[in-house]
């Protein structure tokens, strides 16, 4: 269990033209002339990440009362890559020319002794009501722990597939069901009363947090992107373990139990290690194999970041004004709004 | 493998006694030890042998 697996996901509720379109056409009958309006606007909208999101979980768990068969609809496959225009070209103008794997790596090896970002706020000031909108943020991508980059393991090779597929087995907890990333995620949110039933929180998300786990599905899914996957996927395992340490410490500070520091406990560990295996042998054997896709690497670490800071610069922004980051704020968080959602 | 200032690698799991006589088990297909003495999670690497600087960092 942990993760709920048996419960659908109700679809969201609409947030613009796009998701209008999908959510009033994807419960008919697959191969019904989908009407979709063209994707236009700022990378980051509200309406464009929810569309895409629903395009890419039709991918992963589906959603209660779409038929499956839309995963393949030429329709609305052709309406995605629509939203995929605006999206990767609206982040590619924001990044401009991006620095080399080499240095962009560099960069990441260096720890900064005064940090400003999320996990810096929550040990330094966090309150617990931000840690959970935090978790919240963050549970549309760790529900589904290492399911987008598992798209890539058929699509490099040789030492590369393999070093990459031995940090995935960690991920998926080495044959552990009980180890499972996405399951201790679960864990810790029940443990910060949360609901860790995978898709609760959709519509409470905003376009930030969507935005993340949409890059990495967006990069999975296209073999042409598998190099701006990897670049995703090392940015998050390089960074990730002294991060790991802070929310750790910063939970445990705002009342977590064991099961609401175990994922985070368990990341800095796990992914020193994975540093070490995607920084050596998935990126260098890739770079080896395939030195074309430098490049793509490169954007992948660098589209990774923008997104990731994004996301970061929206929960401080609110958390500074005492506001929910929230579409739909927690109970506990100041001047909620009562929704009559179950929280 | 070992590179300047990281952890050594070895195939798990891996069974550690330390100088105080613990034991510690790491059950991992793949383990960082760590070579720098630094980690706070020892013998286990927690990156702690990385370089510092001043910044700012958004994670």
């Amino acid at each position: 269990m942990g993760v709920r697996t048996l419960t659908p996901v109700r679809l969201p509720e609409p947030r613009g033209p796009l998701t209008e379109a999908l959510v009033s056409q994807l419960t008919s009958a697959p191969g019904t002339e989908l009407k979709v309006p063209p994707a236009t606007g700022d990378w980051l909208d509200e309406d464009l990440q929810l569309a895409l999101y629903i395009c890419y979980d039709l991918h992963y768990r589906g959603f209660a009362d779409v038929p499956p068969a839309w995963e393949w609809d030429p329709g609305l496959l052709a309406a995605r890559a629509d939203m995929e225009e605006v999206f990767l070209s609206g982040i590619e103008a924001e990044l401009g020319a991006v620095p080399s794997v080499e240095e962009q790596v560099e960069e990441l090896l260096i720890e900064p002794l005064n940090g400003t970002g999320v996990s810096y706020h929550l040990l330094d000031r966090g309150e617990r009501w931000q840690a959970r909108e935090y978790l919240v943020h963050r549970s549309l991508y760790h529900l589904k722990e290492a399911d987008p980059q598992a798209w890539v393991i058929p699509r490099i090779h040789g030492t590369a597939q393999a070093a990459l597929v031995a940090v995935e087995f960690d991920e998926y907890g080495a044959g552990r069901a009980d180890a499972v990333h996405s399951r201790l995620f679960a864990e810790m949110m029940a443990d910060f009363d949360l609901d860790p039933a995978y898709g609760h929180y959709l519509d409470a998300v905003t376009a930030h947090s969507l935005a993340v786990v949409n890059l990495m599905s967006l990069f999975g899914l296209h073999r042409a992107r598998r190099g701006a996957l990897v670049g995703q996927f090392a940015r998050v395992e390089i960074t990730s373990s002294p991060s790991s340490r802070r929310l750790a410490e910063a939970l445990a500070a705002l009342g977590a139990g064991a099961d609401g520091t175990r994922f985070y406990r368990e990341h800095i560990e796990a992914d020193a290690l994975h540093e070490q295996l995607i920084r050596h042998d998935v990126i260098a054997a890739l770079l080896d194999d395939e030195p074309d896709l430098e490049p793509d690497i490169a954007f992948g670490l660098a589209a990774s970041a923008l997104v990731d800071e994004r996301l970061g610069t929206h929960l401080l922004s609110c958390w500074e004004r005492s506001r929910s980051s929230l579409r739909e704020p927690l109970a506990d968080a100041p001047h909620s709004r009562q929704t009559g959602r179950p929280t | 493998m070992a590179e300047r200032s990281g952890p050594i690698l070895v195939q798990g799991p891996v069974e550690v006694r330390l100088a105080d006589g613990r034991h510690v088990v790491s059950r991992r297909p793949m383990v960082a030890l760590c070579a720098c003495r630094r980690s706070r999670t020892y013998p286990f690497c927690d990156t702690s042998h990385r370089r510092h600087s001043a910044g700012a960092q958004t994670e």
